[in-house]
């Protein structure tokens, strides 16, 4: 805990508008608010994307950039303490890996294919479940899978960009 | 008129690639490309006096699932706007490997001409 | 229709811009005007979920190319490469624009759509059958995810190959390698 207060002074006293540094306090507290806000947005439209415009390639990069913006407000550090490189790159995998698994499992059924709708066709067929967030079978599955993997994806090459020091062109570490 | 506009903007782009010595211009250029390209292909689809192709409720009857006639007839296109939407999501992968690539020759090189590179030796 | 020619003629001015212009950081910000402007062109074009990815993808496009242009000191690169060269490019750039128009005057007009007016083409069956075979009510994410879901799976591949590719290639060296520093 001391750490970390000590690890905000310093940030703090850095510098005012330097990007990798952090940047002042107005922006600091407005944007731990706003942050929250849009991670909640992007889980709203990744998980109503069968009803209304959008789906999981938007939502998935809006989830990316509520993380962005605290490693441009905050600085890198404390955003590699929320969502450190190796964990994220594991999230990327989870989620291909669930999207090839929600595929597979169309093979189970008897006579059908890779990727067929099983929960449509088979279990919750029947004009009862249209328009309603629960419908359209295995499209919101295949949304929160997508959507994971392209939010983690995303952080990760501009978490990876950032990390990256400058050397000088001689290879010596500056 | 409105094609032979989205053509110009692939060619300027096209001119940026080919003729620029800076390499982050050259990446600017084939960003370009790739926004006139799909812009191309939504204006393909589009409906004068069309709507979006989201059902509402009041468009379908629910007893038979038959969806209303003039929906049918007054939507746009969504085949190219299914297209479309993988191709903005891989185009923003493909940024990215091009700019660490940029960052990385800056980093052995000192400089962003692409001129200068074939000069020095290592 | 006004409108899309006051947006197309603001994209090509933007686009002029960020090609002529000799600060990088200008050239960035006007790549952000393209973006914004595409945006706004197709929410008018009825495209309500292409209009939603455009807008946070040329964001975070934004802030990857900033983070490539700010540090680096030496960006200011002038002159173009020699004029023979640059001369060719523009006249054979002219004459394919030149063979492009005369193509474009056999597509339909602008306002009827290509490649649905045949009663069997395959956008006709997914609107009047979407809702039915799959029970989603936007049927763009039904094209997506159900009718065409081998597109949405290589699109996954190529996302997943260029970012471990930019990973790669970002990767620190080894305290091993910078003891032999390779000349």
């Amino acid at each position: 805990m001391e750490q970390k207060q000590q690890n905000s002074k310093t940030i703090q006293n850095e510098g005012t508008s330097n990007g990798v540094k952090g940047m002042t306090i107005i922006v600091k507290t407005i944007s731990s608010w706003v942050k929250v806000l849009i991670f909640l947005f992007g889980i709203y439209i990744i998980l109503f994307g069968h009803l209304t415009p959008g789906g999981g390639f938007a939502g998935g990069v809006i989830l990316a950039s509520s993380y962005v913006l605290l490693m441009l407000a905050f600085g890198r550090e404390l955003a590699e303490e929320n969502l450190s490189l190796p964990v994220a790159s594991k999230l990327d995998c989870v989620g291909a890996l669930l999207f090839a698994g929600v595929a597979l499992c169309g093979l189970l059924f008897g006579t059908a294919s890779f990727f067929w709708n099983f929960i449509h066709q088979k279990y919750l067929t029947g004009t009862e479940y249209e328009f309603n967030l629960v419908s359209a079978g295995t499209i919101p599955l295949s949304n929160i899978a997508i959507g994971l993997k392209v939010g983690a994806s995303l952080f990760l090459v501009v978490l990876a960009l950032s990390i990256f020091r400058p050397d000088t062109p001689n290879g010596q570490k500056e | 008129m409105l094609y032979a506009l989205c053509f110009l903007l692939f060619m300027i782009g096209l001119y940026c690639a080919v003729v620029k010595k800076n390499m982050v211009k050259i990446v600017i250029g084939i960003l370009v490309m790739e926004y006139a390209v799909n812009l191309f292909l939504i204006m393909l689809g589009y409906r004068s006096g069309g709507v979006a192709p989201i059902v509402d409720k009041s468009q379908m009857d629910l007893g038979t699932g038959q969806i209303a006639a003039d929906f049918l007839s007054s939507s746009v296109d969504p085949l190219p706007q299914a297209l479309v939407l993988t191709a903005i999501v891989i185009s923003l992968g493909s940024l990215a490997l091009m700019i660490s690539l940029c960052i990385r020759t800056y980093e052995k090189y000192g400089t962003f001409d692409i001129t200068q590179i074939r000069r020095l030796k290592g | 229709m006004a409108v899309f020619y006051i947006l197309l003629l603001f994209i090509i001015i933007a686009a002029i811009i960020a090609v002529e212009t000799d600060n990088l950081l200008s050239s960035v910000i006007c790549v952000g005007a393209i973006g914004f402007g595409g945006s706004l062109m197709f929410l008018f074009l009825r495209a309500p979920d292409i209009a939603i990815t455009q807008i946070v993808v040329e964001v975070l496009g934004l802030i990857i190319l900033i983070r490539a242009t700010i540090s680096r000191d030496r960006t200011f690169i002038s002159g173009d490469r020699e004029f023979f060269g640059v001369v060719v490019s523009v006249v054979i750039i002219f004459v394919i624009l030149l063979a492009g128009m005369t193509v474009f005057q056999t597509l339909p007009k602008f306002g009827e759509p290509a490649f649905s007016n045949a009663p069997e083409a395959a956008s006709q069956t997914y609107i009047s059958e979407g809702m039915q075979k799959t029970g989603a009510a936007n049927i763009v994410a039904s094209v997506i995810l159900d009718f065409r879901a081998y597109d949405t799976l290589g699109e996954a591949t190529v996302l997943f190959t260029s970012i471990i590719g930019a990973t790669v290639i970002l990767r620190k060296k080894s305290k091993k390698l910078l003891e032999n520093p390779d000349q």
